[in-house]
């Protein structure tokens, strides 16, 4: 049963499936865990991002090639929510166009740029991507009449969702059970239900060709698979589910801007989260997401209070400066890259011998 | 005798020049004409284009061949133009006198020392950069591109520590202020007359010494064959890195250029260009240096037309140019020919 | 017996997966021509890339004029001497047949005897001096191959398979100036499939099968021992003869 839900691949060792146990654990229990709006908000953020960084995964780590253009597609879909529910209204059935008019939108996106560059070289893939990223992300801007410009969309979401909505009077557990926390489970268990088909697709037939053209592109083009066209099913694959994801990031906030779903940062954020997790483990988005979220949560504050104490030391406050936090992800993300590419998870499993 | 012939048939066929892509270039700009208008306006756009052009093709032509040569590509390179543009600004601010002065040759000279400081900044930055950040992850590519592009992520921040987050302006100097007149209705701005010289001169350079030396003759013959390069006795590590320096330099030249064509400077400012760079050689076909020459000029002819026609399509004329290229070419315009 | 100018001791070589080359034992003589024959997938090409530095031995040893050159890189062992003509000739395409043969000329410029001298072997790159490289046919595009490899003296050349592709009357051409080269005193290791070719240049022999050398010896020998032929060499050479 749990084998055929994980699609046969299991963590492989213990300390990973502690970990990942503890993270689905907390998140599943997370309304009642915690009280105040903060700590619910660390866990929704953490489930997008599960879902957001495995999609990712399945186009760097499973299939070997670097997409700029993924946060392209998260704003899709939270622009695809965010648009019909502010334009038509706040209903399930502006929910239900706008995911689906996203998603096909980021799936025929994805395989016209991967059409386009994927048939040359594997390389074009990364620059073409940040090309149509850079210029989707100024004309998200500029068309301010469809999209609200720089401010972004504000929206009513569907009435039981709203955080005066109360399932009942009672409590479960000390928790009101309101529109907040039926939001928050919506989010929870779609992510849950995208990572297990990402695991899906990974541990498929058509998941393995993708590793087989990873390792070595012109051999599995001799064995007959047609590399481009696989690679564009990848990339179409991981667009849509990314869309998915910008999809619930629009209901939790309620809100979609340029800063929340396009701006490079969580480009780079989204990278980080893969590599430092792992490539090509799927549970390395788990485990990437989770603690990169929970760090710019927690530790920009530890940062803040740091850059303040060395505000005496000329450069040093600027170093230590909490607007700085980039600069430090940065250096650990190419630290990560050189010393530490199969990430957490590779250290993990290599802690119990198995791989 | 049929042997014969169809060797010379063969000798001629390759050794022409292809035209195609630059008459494509000219018609771009003929046919921009009735769309426009006016003659005047035309004749603005285009010396507008020109200049912009030129300038990408500065900071274009070293990361064409940094990939034509080894296989690298640098996303890195953006950000050499920004620090080529703040390191200008190091000079800029104690002469502040020399800029405002209304005499020509402290102008010239302001700038001059503005592009030979930040050229040397920025080559040497080139060279530590070629070392911490690429060699380690030479010959993968995926680990490549990650790498660069965080390294472009650091340098940028550190930029940001180091001059702050706020847009920086800056003044051209004097001379180089305002129009020349040509006739009655035609003005063009001076300054977009010198960054297409500059442009000029670096082009022509760059030929020369491709064409005419032997550095030049090593270069162009490994970014053919890299391999056979190093069986002929010559080692191409210490080309590559020559290459890349002067790459990184002349990505330091564009900044300054750059810099000095907005009039302000922002840190983000190398990336914005490095997404315009990557149109441009896959446009041109990368490795290249004629391909990323037409593909500089192709990219700023109709970013300035579209501008000016409909400022909407503008934002993607860009992304429609390269998709229609790709779709004529999948190369490119000028594909390099791997032996 | 004198050391020979190159000799390979129990080279292996992996590409990727792959072993190529099981423990080359090879000696080539100074002066005249070695000619290395096998079938195809034998080893001979990958061997010349080894001695080149192109492909790393992983076990074995390589020693050129006196020296341990196996772990050297590829533009040093070029540098002590040797002058490599791939299989697929490699020449530079955008460059004109004068700047393939200038980069060749490792120490500047192209000594006119010289280029005379070659340009009597293959007139037609003197024809096609200043053309493009790309723009010739593919037997001259060997010859420049070969001219490069000429263009200044060194101790050893490597040739890979020249006559591959090319017409009967080209083949004569060819022959023909290696035999002026081997008048001229260089030492040449030469890829062969062509027996008839190989003969009439060969003074000593190496054959390989499977990445492997199963015998070295005399070319005269070998080529008056029709046995011999036979069993190294397999049938389908016999129509060559």
């Amino acid at each position: 049963m749990l084998g055929r839900i994980l699609s046969g691949d299991f963590p492989r060792a213990w300390p990973l499936m502690v970990v990942l146990l503890i993270i689905l654990l907390t998140l599943a229990l997370a309304p009642f865990l915690f009280s105040g709006a903060q700590p619910l908000n660390v866990a929704a953020k953490i489930c997008v991002f599960i879902l957001l960084v495995a999609s990712y995964d399945l186009l760097l780590g499973y299939t070997g090639i670097v997409s700029f253009a993924h946060t392209m597609f998260f704003g899709i879909g939270g622009y695809g929510a965010a648009i019909a529910l502010a334009r038509i209204g706040p209903d399930w059935g502006s929910v239900a166009i706008g995911t689906l008019a996203a998603m096909i939108v980021a799936g025929v996106l994805a395989l016209v740029i991967g059409l386009f560059s994927l048939r040359v070289r594997a390389i074009f893939f990364a620059m073409i991507t940040l090309a149509v990223a850079t210029a989707f992300a100024v004309l998200a801007s500029q068309l301010s009449g469809i999209t609200g410009g720089e401010d972004g969309l504000s929206y009513r979401v569907p009435e039981i969702l709203r955080p005066s909505f109360r399932l009942s009077e009672g409590t479960v557990l000390g928790t009101a059970i309101n529109g907040r926390v039926i939001t928050y489970y919506i989010v929870f268990f779609a992510a849950l239900a995208g990572f297990l088909v990402l695991l899906r697709i990974v541990n498929s037939p058509f998941g393995r060709v993708l590793q087989a053209i990873r390792e070595n592109d012109f051999r599995a083009e001799a064995l007959g698979y047609p590399v481009v066209v696989y690679r564009s099913i990848a990339s179409v694959a991981s667009a849509v589910m990314a869309a998915l994801a910008g999809v619930l990031l629009a209901l939790w906030l309620r809100y979609t801007g340029p800063d929340t779903t396009l701006s490079f940062a969580i480009m780079i954020d989204v990278l980080l989260m893969v590599v430092i997790g792992g490539m090509g483990t799927m549970y390395g988005a788990v485990i990437g997401a989770s603690l990169m979220i929970l760090a710019e949560n927690y530790l920009q504050a530890l940062m803040k209070g740091l850059g303040e104490a060395a505000s005496g030391v000329p450069f040093a406050s600027a170093l230590l400066s909490a607007d700085r936090w980039l600069l430090w992800l940065g250096i650990l993300f190419i630290l990560s890259v050189y010393f530490f590419p199969a990430g957490i998870v590779g250290k993990l499993r290599a802690l119990t011998g198995k791989r | 005798m049929t042997d014969r012939t169809a060797e010379k048939e063969e000798v001629r066929a390759g050794a022409a020049i292809d035209w195609t892509p630059i008459l494509l270039t000219v018609a771009v700009a003929l046919a921009a004409i009735p769309l426009v208008g006016s003659f005047s306006t035309w004749v603005t756009l285009t010396v507008a284009a020109l200049a912009m052009g030129m300038m990408i093709f500065i900071m274009a032509s070293g990361l064409t061949l940094v990939f034509g040569l080894m296989d690298v590509i640098n996303f890195g390179h953006g950000v050499f133009i920004s620090v080529g543009a703040y390191m200008g600004l190091l000079v800029l601010w104690p002469l502040a006198g020399w800029v405002d002065s209304s005499s020509v040759f402290l102008n010239v000279a302001v700038l001059l020392l503005c592009i030979a400081f930040a050229m040397a900044a920025t080559g040497l930055f080139g060279l530590a950069f070629e070392r911490v950040i690429v060699r380690p992850v030479y010959g993968q590519h995926l680990k490549q591109i990650l790498v660069t592009m965080g390294g472009l992520i650091v340098v940028e921040q550190l930029l940001y520590a180091f001059f702050g987050g706020n847009p920086i302006t800056i003044a051209l100097p004097q001379s180089f202020r305002g129009g020349l007149a040509f006739g009655p209705d035609i003005v063009v701005e001076r300054y977009r007359l010198i960054a297409v010289a500059v442009g000029v001169v670096v082009f022509l350079g760059m030929l020369l010494v491709l064409n005419r030396t032997r550095i030049g003759l090593l270069v162009r013959a490994g970014v053919e064959n890299a391999e056979m390069v190093e069986a002929l006795g010559y080692n191409i590590r210490r080309l590559f890195i020559g290459v890349f320096v002067a790459g990184s330099a002349l990505a330091g030249l564009g900044g300054v250029m750059w810099g000095f064509y907005q009039q302000t400077l922002t840190v983000g400012m190398g990336l914005q260009v490095l997404v315009l760079i990557f149109i441009v050689v896959i446009i041109g076909g990368l490795g290249s240096i004629g391909g990323c020459l037409i593909g500089s000029l192709l990219v700023a002819l109709i970013a300035n037309y579209t501008a000016f026609i409909e400022p909407k399509i503008a934002l993607v004329s860009n992304i429609g140019l390269m998709l229609a290229v790709l779709l004529w070419r999948p190369q490119g315009l000028y594909p390099v020919t791997k032996s | 017996m004198p050391e020979p100018l190159l000799s390979l001791d129990g080279v292996h070589t992996h590409i990727g997966r792959y072993h190529i080359l099981q423990g080359v034992d090879l000696a080539v003589p100074r002066g005249g021509f070695t000619v290395l024959l096998g079938r195809n997938g034998a080893g001979k090409t990958t061997t010349l890339r080894t001695i080149m530095g192109m492909w790393k031995a992983s076990k074995g040893s390589i020693r050129f004029a006196g020296n341990d050159v196996t772990a050297r890189p590829t533009p040093q062992i070029a540098s002590a001497g040797i002058a490599y003509v791939p299989e697929n000739m490699s020449i530079f395409a955008g460059l004109t047949v004068r700047e393939n043969l200038v980069l060749a000329a490792r120490s500047g410029e192209i000594d006119p005897k010289r280029l005379e001298w070659i340009f009597s072997l293959f007139p037609a790159l003197q024809r096609f001096f200043g053309l493009a490289a790309g723009a010739l046919s593919g037997g001259q595009k060997q010859m420049l191959s070969i001219a490069r490899a000429l263009i200044e003296p060194r101790e050893l050349i490597l040739v890979d398979e020249p006559t591959k592709g090319l017409a009967p009357a080209i083949v004569s051409n060819m022959i023909r100036a290696f035999r002026e080269v081997k008048n001229a005193g260089a030492t040449v290791l030469l890829v062969e499939q062509n027996f008839m070719a190989a003969r009439m240049l060969g003074d000593t022999v190496a054959v390989m099968d499977d990445g492997r050398i199963v015998h070295q010896g005399l070319m005269a020998e070998l080529a008056a021992d029709h046995a011999l032929q036979h069993r190294l060499l397999g049938l389908h050479l016999d129509k060559h003869q």
